[in-house]
């Protein structure tokens, strides 16, 4: 049946190049094609600087392709979309507001009602575990807690899809296995669509239904990778053989394994 | 009070008292003329003694600086904007304006004196112009500061340009504008003052002068120690403008 539907998301040769005054143009992106389900999370794997993080932003319409096909949610995107969540590699809040307050803001931008939404935010808060935080400022939380509040940002309008660009890297790795399950949780109670670019094998494989292995730049796919494994996954799944044989076949994707 | 916030009152606090005992002592032992030097005793004596004469020739003083501090930031804010986010603006106006704060006050002060007479305007004048630059460029600094990251978030939830700027640039560039202003209030009183010493009839600038002419030393050094306090609690006035309006600047620390 699935099949039958038109996928939720749909990129088609997308290609991307960079003019540089006085240099031959930069190819970020040679030509990228795949489909996304709705409800599916995808991570983006490749190593640092193969164009990931510039197909994501695409997506997202912060930058335009040079040509190709992005469409998501029957919208042909060439700008950013309010029903989009973004979650960046820093938590990016602003000093200046509280919590709660920087949980709002998208709300604030896009003119809905407070009342609502603040309620949510405070759903959201405790769901990432940090009732009683609304009122304290960022720089009174630990790294981890302030991207879990960019977390509840990202989530607060309710997003038909919600990109992440590389959003555990900047943590130390308890805390990034912590938020991996955390944000497999979010994903099971919102049933949120996912795009994650990470560079991470283990990370990709423990939270993806599919992994899109990007080649280095100018970036392809160089395997798409269908993760079977059954969610709910548990920190166990890690060392389960058939986890470590899609490890073992995302670093061949990656040319550092055999 | 804590231990922390008692050492940053006493520790200033002992720093003064050293200088003044050894001025007193000097004054005492060495016999020097109080036109000279007067002793802080003294001058301790003609503040309270005169202090009728010295409040009134406050206030001119006082409103000519807060005015011409007032009159730095509505300008020079806005003018920073212009600065901050037009390039043409920036290659126009920030030449003009590093030329105008290079001319020294004191040498254009009897020409502004001309230009707005005895009165106060001259005083206010002298006042915004010392005042305006710091203000200029720290807010300038601070808006083209703003972090990308937080540029980037407010794309992505497709702000209005509007609400980028109110909603993120001037946020971010608050406490540069609050580092430009405690430099400004400062540069407010000397500007006030310079304008006193070319030509006016009142103020503390002007008491300075009129007790120097009449050889009254201690008058003259009771007007100096009324200026540099009207100077800290002017600083001190925009310290705590910024506390009010930063609370996160202060808010304990995890």
């Amino acid at each position: 049946m699935d099949s039958l539907r038109r996928p939720f998301g749909h990129f088609e040769n997308v290609h991307k190049l960079f003019k540089r005054p006085g240099q031959t143009p930069l190819v970020a992106i040679d030509t990228v094609s795949f489909d996304l389900q709705a409800g599916q999370l995808i991570s983006l794997l490749g190593p640092s600087g193969c164009g990931k993080t510039t197909f994501l932003r695409i997506a997202a319409g912060l930058i335009a392709k040079t040509s190709g096909i992005v469409e998501i949610n029957d919208n042909e995107v060439e700008r950013p979309q309010p029903d989009f969540g973004m979650v960046f590699q820093q938590p990016n809040l602003m000093p200046w507001r509280t919590v709660l307050k920087n949980v709002l803001f998208p709300i604030e931008i896009q003119g809905d009602a407070q009342g609502a939404a603040s309620g949510r935010a405070m759903e959201l808060l405790s769901l990432v575990g940090l009732s009683g935080f609304e009122h304290a400022y960022p720089a009174q939380l630990s790294g981890g807690m302030q991207q879990r509040v960019a977390l509840c940002r990202a989530l607060v309008n309710q997003p038909k899809l919600l990109l992440m660009d590389e959003p555990f890297g900047a943590l130390d790795e308890l805390t990034r296995m912590e938020m991996q399950d955390l944000l497999l949780d979010i994903r099971a109670k919102t049933s949120a669509t996912v795009m994650l670019v990470t560079h991470s094998m283990s990370e990709a494989v423990y939270l993806s239904d599919k992994v899109a292995v990007f080649s280095p730049r100018p970036a392809k796919i160089a395997d798409f990778i269908a993760v079977d494994l059954p969610y709910p996954r548990r920190p166990e799944t890690r060392y389960a053989p058939e986890f470590t044989a899609l490890e073992h076949r995302a670093g061949r994707a990656l040319g550092i394994t055999r | 009070m804590n231990s922390e916030n008692l050492g940053r009152l006493i520790y200033p606090l002992l720093g003064v008292a050293v200088i003044v005992a050894i001025w007193q002592l000097y004054t005492s032992w060495s016999g020097i003329s109080p036109l000279v030097l007067p002793s802080p005793l003294e001058i301790a004596s003609v503040s309270v003694k005169r202090y009728d004469l010295l409040l009134q020739q406050t206030w001119p003083t006082l409103i000519e600086t807060v005015l011409g501090f007032a009159l730095a930031l509505l300008i020079g804010i806005p003018l920073a904007v212009f600065v901050a986010n037009s390039r043409l603006c920036n290659l126009v106006l920030y030449p003009i304006l590093v030329a105008t704060q290079s001319i020294p006050k004191v040498a254009i002060a009897p020409i502004i004196l001309v230009w707005f007479g005895l009165g106060i305007s001259s005083k206010l004048a002298l006042a915004f112009l010392v005042a305006f630059f710091p203000i200029v460029v720290d807010t300038a600094t601070g808006l083209k500061a703003t972090p990308t990251g937080l540029l980037d978030l407010a794309h992505a939830l497709c702000a209005s340009p509007r609400q980028v700027f109110f909603k993120v640039q001037i946020p971010a560039a608050l406490p540069f504008i609050f580092a430009g202003s405690k430099v400004a209030i400062t540069l407010a009183v000397i500007g006030a003052v310079i304008g006193e010493f070319v030509g006016s009839v009142t103020g503390l600038g002007n008491l300075v002068l009129s007790a120097n002419s009449q050889l009254d030393g201690p008058l003259a050094w009771a007007a100096l120690v009324w200026l540099s306090v009207l100077g800290i609690l002017l600083f001190a006035a925009v310290a705590l403008a910024e506390r009010l309006m930063m609370p996160w600047e202060h808010a304990g620390q995890n």
